[in-house]
């Protein structure tokens, strides 16, 4: 199929106008099967992706709930954002602190377990695969709600007690200074999903002469092995991980409700995603709550592009 | 003398294993090319911690869900139960019939959920990875792209718009407004492209001078080479939607999910502990005994997987 449309179009550089233009519909025409394939993804991406992003940057200066039409507000829903409300700025912080903590944390994690494990022979590889990855489908918040639980009962207050380091039960889940350590390890605990196996796929991915022919060259140790050839060869997992770590640090939110409760205790664990669903799906003020989704999305993809061009330089 | 031949015998061969396996750990590994033996050891501990960090607290939850309720207000509190019962099973399963809308309709809807948007996803999205991957039609690029930008940001920053889509299509309380966006989720997209890529060319134009359409060769050329990757595609869409408790488009009870119920046992306070641990276990146990089956075809799609500039 490609050869032919090569053949039929003479390779001359300059082309008027209206050639190119008959080229291309020729193209298209030629590839009419891979736009029919692909147009059912076309088709909702465009509606439940595209379209809603587009949108919500529109819908993002107007006054919008949901029973009136939209009115046109200007910037006035960032300027309550970011001079108004406090609570959103809270979030911002505690979403930051957050991602900048178990974003890379994460990813390095990830990166550590999938090179450690892929050193393991057969069968032991297997098992703390999976070892490691379960958490993340587990879905299992109530332990973390039993270990930490404000009574006397809760595993980390009995065990305390019991060693004498305190002496009365600690309200771990409800005190603002543990609150944010607790959501952090618990997101640790459930962040080696997608990107951990990933990773442990592109170990796989690399053969074994690289390694022989790098002994040979002066290779000393696994350190240098794992900078100078294997991270540089896995860098296209490397980017993907660091995709989906960076994505998921962004998107916190739930794990966060199920552990603290919504609203949480003085705001301390409020992320931009908590304010978002509080204004779309509490308080329906959608117009605002567009904006927060406006500024989430520019963070991810920002934070998203930047990352990207630091993993580049690995190993160069 | 038979019976002891047939008891002994499997207990020799398991530490024997167990042996070759330390010795493989601890020696082999040594004589390959920069390893050292207290490296190892290192890595081994490092290991071992974090897969305690991993694995205790599904340890303790699957505990918990054993705990006879008289174990479950001690102190100290028993980690492990003493005399382990399958009581908060039963009790879940009598709680279940109490509730307002039968049990059996949560299971329905998260199960009927759950396999349409699977079965869709991995449709649609083999359908639109083929062309990506091995077609040069014009957009292609930009299409991909556009993907990959998609990955970077998560889906609750289309919730605000996709509410008005779904109220002007009328999907709102429909099982609609939940399965078909699960169709169009851009990670499936992205794999199967990727993983489609690897297939040698020869194989699609051998195929072509055979006659064979696109479609054809899509079914039966390209479908087939590729089950790691919709095998993948179908577990990783499969966790999604399975613990899909709520949803903004969802209010009528009747159309609600199992997690969702789940919670409400969950949330009936302690004389519900047991039960909620049992509830806990039992809707982590299905995801993670499809990820143990599946663990070498996912692994394989993984591969392919990265994204080059």
């Amino acid at each position: 199929m490609q050869t032919a449309v090569q053949q039929a179009r003479p390779a001359k550089k300059k082309l008027k106008f209206s050639q190119r233009f008959k080229n291309r519909l020729h193209d298209m025409k030629e590839y009419r099967a891979s736009y029919v394939m692909i147009s059912p993804f076309i088709l909702l991406f465009s509606l439940f992706t595209i379209l809603p992003v587009v949108l919500s940057i529109i819908l993002s200066f107007t006054y919008y709930n949901v029973l009136e039409f939209p009115r046109w507000t200007g910037w006035s829903n960032y300027r309550r954002l970011f001079i108004d409300d406090e609570v959103f700025l809270l979030a911002v912080k505690n979403t930051f602190v957050y991602a900048v903590i178990t974003g890379p944390l994460s990813y390095v994690l990830c990166l550590l377990f999938a090179w450690v494990v892929n050193e393991l022979p057969g069968k032991l590889k297997a098992v703390m695969t999976f070892v490691f990855y379960a958490p993340s489908i587990s879905n299992a918040f109530l332990i973390w709600t039993i270990l930490f639980s404000g009574d006397m009962y809760g595993y980390a207050n009995s065990f305390l007690l019991r060693l004498g380091i305190i002496s009365d039960p600690v309200q771990w889940l409800s005190t603002q200074s543990y609150m944010m350590p607790i959501f952090i390890v618990v997101a640790l605990w459930l962040s080696l999903g997608t990107a951990f196996l990933a990773m442990r796929a592109g170990f796989n991915t690399i053969d074994k002469q690289y390694f022989e022919a790098a002994a040979v060259d002066g290779i000393k140790n696994r350190w240098q092995e794992l900078w100078y050839i294997t991270l540089p060869m896995m860098a296209p997992h490397l980017m993907f991980s660091a995709v989906l770590q960076i994505t998921g640090a962004f998107s916190a939110g739930a794990v966060g409700n199920a552990l603290f409760g919504f609203p949480s205790t003085g705001y301390a664990t409020h992320t931009i995603m908590n304010h978002l669903a509080d204004y779309s799906g509490i308080r329906y003020e959608r117009g605002y709550a567009a904006a927060i989704a406006t500024l989430l999305f520019i963070v991810m993809v920002g934070t998203n592009k930047g990352v990207q061009r630091l993993i580049r330089k690995v190993g160069a | 003398m038979d019976q002891t031949v047939l008891t002994d015998a499997p207990e020799i061969t398991a530490s024997v294993k167990l042996r070759r396996v330390i010795r493989k750990i601890f020696s082999n590994r040594a004589e390959k090319i920069n390893r050292t033996k207290i490296g190892n050891a290192g890595i081994f501990f490092f290991l071992g911690l974090f897969g305690i960090y991993s694995a205790l607290p599904l340890f303790l939850t699957i505990m918990q869900a054993f705990k006879p309720l008289n174990e479950f207000f001690l102190y100290p509190p028993r980690y492990i139960p003493r005399q382990p019962t399958a009581e908060n099973f039963r009790m879940l399963l009598s709680l279940m019939s109490t509730t307002w809308v039968p049990f059996s309709r949560y299971v329905f809807n998260t199960v009927f959920i759950t396999i349409c948007g699977t079965l869709g996803h991995v449709l649609v999205a083999s359908l639109a990875a083929y062309p990506l991957a091995k077609h040069k039609f014009p957009g292609a690029k930009f299409i991909f792209s556009l993907v990959v930008t998609s990955l970077m940001f998560h889906s609750t920053v289309t919730d605000v718009v996709n509410y008005i889509t779904m109220s002007t299509l009328r999907w709102v309380d429909t099982y609609l407004a939940v399965i078909v966006p699960a169709f169009q989720s851009v990670m499936g997209v992205f794999l199967m492209r990727q993983f489609m890529t690897q297939i040698p060319d020869s194989l699609l134009e051998s195929a072509r001078i055979d006659g064979a359409s696109e479609y054809r060769t899509f079914w039966s050329i390209i479908m087939p080479q590729v089950k790691p990757a919709w095998l993948t595609l179908a577990i990783l869409e499969f966790q999604n939607l399975w613990r899909l408790s709520g949803s903004n488009y969802i209010y009528r009870e009747e159309l609600k999910t199992l997690p969702y119920a789940m919670s409400q046992i969950v949330a009936g306070g302690i004389i519900r502990a047991g039960a909620g641990a049992a509830a806990t276990v039992i809707l982590m146990a299905v995801p993670i005994i499809f990820f143990i089956l599946a663990q070498t075809q996912i692994l394989q799609t993984m591969a392919s997987s990265g994204i080059k500039e």
